[in-house]
């Protein structure tokens, strides 16, 4: 019983959801190509009133005004390169999840690197440092005789149990 | 002790980038238009909207461009600021006012006919400032927000100061407080009227 009606449930939740989805998801420009194109530039964008979401996925005003103002680029023939030209020169680098590579930039693309070489570096050195000490230390005459009586002490125990 | 040396300068260096980074305002985006000639548009005035209004008209003269809209809530809190700057006379201030009806959230644009966006935009503009007062020397009306995209304008208010050839030489995202009234943007009038 209780089995036929969690299936009954998902069954009605998911007519539900794709009802829904099907509503939202209308195309709002006849040439496919336009949108798969407008879909791509949008997604490396980012939405300067949400910041952490793309262009693509806000449903900000200013990302939607942005969008259509991008879809009239492409319909005007611009290349995606003059299109993302376009917007780094009205809203800056900011705008763009994959910064551009310069001397502002250089610690942002260069920084999680430069710390692995450190700690890796770090590691090395740490570990000879502490190689090095074990070698340099041999036992003296003392601590040879002491270990030499507990090893025997062991072998004579598990001789006689 | 140089065993605790290291971890130590690593903490206190992370404690430094943490603090500074806390300080920092994610909404103070760097605009790339600092530095460069205000984009050019020709717009609607709002006293006489059969008029328009170019930024080449100011030519000459040190100008502020103040982003506004009657829906925009913190405009009320920088307005008594802009009032307070046009009784001094110190510059032109010229208003934008950015997506007066379709930037309202209260409104449902896709509803209002194309032809009577225009006359709500002069009606509630103009009926905002005769309330509040009227600080701009004039007001343009930028109805779709087409030229707060060429300005890159992502937040109202927003302001710029434009230098005697036009070019921008400061935008301040935000309502303009008195702190930074006082502090920055007087400053740099008094250095650009020279």
């Amino acid at each position: 019983m209780k089995r036929w009606l969690m299936i009954l449930l998902l069954a009605l939740t998911g007519t539900g959801w794709h009802g829904l989805h099907a509503g939202e998801a209308r195309p709002r420009a006849e040439n496919e190509l336009t949108e798969k194109r407008l879909v791509a530039i949008s997604s490396e964008l980012r939405c300067l009133v949400c910041q952490n979401e793309s262009l693509a996925g806000s449903n900000a005003e200013l990302a939607v005004d942005l969008r259509r103002e991008i879809r009239t680029l492409i319909n005007d023939g611009k290349s995606d390169t003059e299109i993302m030209e376009f917007m780094v020169s009205r809203y800056g680098d900011f705008v763009r999840y994959r910064p551009p590579l310069k001397g502002s930039t250089l610690l942002l693309w260069f920084g999680p690197g430069l710390l692995f070489v450190a700690g890796l570096l770090a590691l090395v050195l740490y570990l000879r440092r502490r190689d090095r000490a074990i070698k340099d230390t041999p036992l003296t005459a003392e601590e040879q005789r002491r270990a030499e009586a507990l090893l025997q002490d062991q072998d004579s125990r598990q001789g006689h149990p | 002790m140089n065993r605790f040396l290291w971890p130590l300068v690593g903490f206190v260096v992370l404690v430094v980038l943490l603090a500074v980074g806390l300080r920092l305002n994610p909404r103070d985006v760097p605009s790339p238009l600092v530095g460069k000639p205000a984009p050019a548009f020709a717009l609607p005035r709002l006293d006489t909207p059969d008029k328009e209004f170019s930024p080449k008209e100011m030519l000459g003269k040190v100008w502020l461009l103040n982003v506004w809209a009657s829906w925009c809530v913190s405009c009320r809190q920088e307005h008594p600021v802009l009032v307070e700057l046009a009784k001094r006379q110190t510059v032109p201030l010229v208003g934008l006012n950015y997506k007066e009806v379709r930037g309202d959230g209260a409104i449902d644009s896709d509803k209002v006919a194309p032809g009577d966006e225009k006359r709500m935009v002069i009606e509630r503009a103009a009926g905002w400032l005769r309330k509040h007062g009227d600080p701009y020397t004039l007001s343009v009306l930028d109805v779709d927000g087409r030229v707060g995209i060429d300005y890159g304008v992502y937040g109202v208010p927003e302001t710029y100061v434009i230098d005697k050839a036009g070019i921008i030489r400061m935008k301040h995202t935000g309502p303009i407080t008195p702190e930074v009234f006082s502090g920055r943007i007087l400053p740099l009038l008094a250095e650009l009227s020279k």
